[in-house]
């Protein structure tokens, strides 16, 4: 059994240490906003925050994060209304929006860590984010347009 | 002919063996009726007792993953099988609730059980010889006031004859000399301090100098670095590879929270070391900092020329790979790893480990590099808040080898590693066979 919180809240689950961390959040817990995507850490889709930072959780062990605090898609912002959800809306970023989820967790800790971020900031720290819709400059677009809100809001 | 012979030297043998073993063997100290309760020690020697198990990390090795702490199980692994840490609480059964003061200080001054045996010197008594008596006596005086936790430890894997306990009064004659701490005069009071707790108490030798076939530490290469549990515990000397020297700063960063920006975060059997001891708050920022005092004079940090040069140059390679340039390996590494590891401004971020100012990169081999990938750092690992996946799952050995000699390639200027999709198979292999 291990424990951690979920979006704020205790779980303990019963997969055993070695399941992914995307299973037991998909399956055993019912947060389906998560994706699975390559299953191999290296297309960004299955993307959750871990003590507030982005993680694959795909490849993460459930057992590697006892006692941690995990936050999905569901769990970003309590009214679904994080400055990067509501800038994704306003400019209409996903299509089919498969990888959304994980854009947007990946897109928070960019924009804790590089608050004003530049092009290669974005490509750099975005580049494990994979698109099959080619998305990206919709997505360059709505980080910038978050980052600049967030910081008035930090601001004011 | 033969029977001329054969006889003396049976005789000899005989004799030999005999004085040996009288030799060898140490005698039963008698248990103390009862454990001895809080009222026979001062609070000033418990609370000094729990400052002292925590700067000597003694439960590194005295509990079992998951277990109660001080009451053992932690398998240390050694060339000659595994060796697992005792139960020091105070229950008469199972623990050393019926030690006397005298039977744990010679267990702690000479490496002897309080019913005669030979302990492994898996257990540091090495370091611990040198102890003043009061740090011993605050040692037993925190720990026989603990609750008593009844639990067994499982059975060492030494195999026979090794261990014949006896054979270790051997392995003394070779390699163990009682002594006591010899302050230097030449250095300040800080420096000395931090020498008694590196090594005296915290046997930062034990695993930072390298062993002979015997088990034995070379002594003459005393913190040259050396290989435990398939992790290289790095040189603590001027031949640390480290981009950044450590200096006392960041030694004293990295050993109080796990972590300093210029290096990057504490991993494998080191983080115990500082997670469940060096950052707890019993143990004052001032020994510390003497620690770092010691380390930074030992490494000669002062001889390095100034940082800010090659942070820079880090930070200039940091984005390399998130261009739009054809090379598998560096397409590999942008797509797993590059989201972390990205760094941008003037100095990383604690946060995102910079692989150019990384040991595990400039070290002579490529094991930390490979072991860090494949096991990932969990929660309870590294430092607080930061998760790295496990890579084993996903990657091959020759994507594995192949970001390894990319950023061997890109972030540093060393030559290159040899053989690296061998060494990442046999620490594969490594790995499976340790679950």
């Amino acid at each position: 059994m291990t424990m951690f919180n979920l979006n704020g809240r205790p779980v303990s689950v019963h997969s055993p240490d070695e399941v992914p961390l995307l299973w037991v959040i998909r399956d055993e817990l019912g947060l389906t906003g998560t994706k699975f995507g390559c299953g191999i850490g290296c297309c960004g889709a299955c993307t959750v925050h871990v003590e507030g930072r982005a993680t694959r959780s795909c490849i993460t062990s459930v057992g590697s994060i006892a006692g941690a605090d995990v936050t999905t898609i569901e769990g970003l912002d309590p009214a679904g209304k994080h400055p990067l959800q509501t800038a994704w809306i306003e400019l209409q970023v996903p299509q089919c929006g498969y990888c959304q989820s994980g854009q947007i967790m990946q897109a928070a800790t960019l924009l804790k860590d590089f608050p004003n971020p530049t092009d290669q900031d974005i490509n750099a720290v975005m580049a494990g984010s994979l698109c099959r819709c080619m998305t990206y400059i919709r997505i360059r677009k709505a980080i910038k347009l978050a980052a600049s809100r967030m910081r008035e809001g930090a601001v004011t | 002919m033969l029977r001329k012979f054969a006889i003396p030297v049976l005789a000899v043998v005989v004799i030999g063996l005999l004085g040996f073993t009288i030799l060898a063997s140490r005698p039963s100290i008698a248990p103390v009726k009862n454990s001895p309760n809080r009222a026979s020690f001062s609070t000033e020697s418990i609370a000094k007792g729990e400052m002292l198990v925590a700067e000597g990390h003694c439960v590194s090795c005295h509990i079992r993953p998951g277990g109660q702490p001080l009451a053992g199980g932690y398998g240390v692994n050694t060339p000659f099988g595994v060796i697992y840490g005792t139960n020091i609480t105070p229950d008469n059964k199972t623990g050393i609730g019926l030690w006397s003061l005298a039977a744990f200080t010679r267990a702690m001054r000479e490496g002897v059980s309080r019913d005669g045996h030979h302990l492994y010197a898996a257990f540091p008594y090495t370091a611990f010889t040198e102890l003043s008596d009061d740090d011993i006596n605050a040692l037993y005086a925190y720990l026989m006031t603990r609750t008593p936790v009844s639990a067994t430890v499982p059975p060492n894997t030494v195999p026979f004859p090794l261990n014949i306990r006896l054979l270790e009064e051997g392995w003394k004659v070779l390699f163990f000399r009682k002594k006591t701490f010899q302050a230097n005069p030449a250095k300040g009071a800080e420096w000395n301090r931090g020498a008694y707790l590196a090594e005296a108490l915290s046997d930062c030798g034990g695993c930072h100098t390298p062993r002979n076939a015997l088990g034995g530490e070379k002594l003459r290469l005393a913190y040259a670095g050396a290989v435990v549990d398939r992790w290289l515990a790095p040189p603590l000397t001027k031949d640390n590879p480290s981009p950044i020297p450590w200096r006392e700063d960041q030694l004293f960063n990295f050993l109080r929270t796990g972590v300093d920006p210029l290096h990057g975060p504490v991993a494998a059997t080191m983080t115990p070391v500082v997670r469940d001891a060096l950052n707890l708050p019993v143990v004052p920022d001032a020994d510390v900092r003497a620690i770092a005092i010691y380390f930074s004079d030992i490494n000669q940090a002062a001889a390095h020329g100034a940082d800010a040069e090659v942070v820079t140059k880090a930070m200039e390679t940091s984005p390399l790979g998130s261009g739009q340039d054809y090379d598998p390996d560096g397409n590999l590494y942008a797509s797993a790893c590059m989201s972390c590891h990205y760094n941008s401004g003037t100095t990383p971020r604690g946060a995102r480990p910079e692989l150019a100012l990384s040991s595990s990169l400039t070290l002579p081999e490529p094991t930390n590099f490979i072991q860090a990938v494949l096991q990932g750092i969990g929660a309870k690992d590294g430092v607080p808040g930061l998760v790295m996946p496990a890579y084993a799952s996903s990657l091959t050995n020759a994507d594995v080898a192949g970001l390894a000699a990319y950023l061997r390639r890109t972030r540093t200027s060393l030559p290159p590693w040899t053989d690296l999709e061998k060494k990442v198979a046999s620490a594969r292999k490594g790995l499976k066979a340790s679950r």
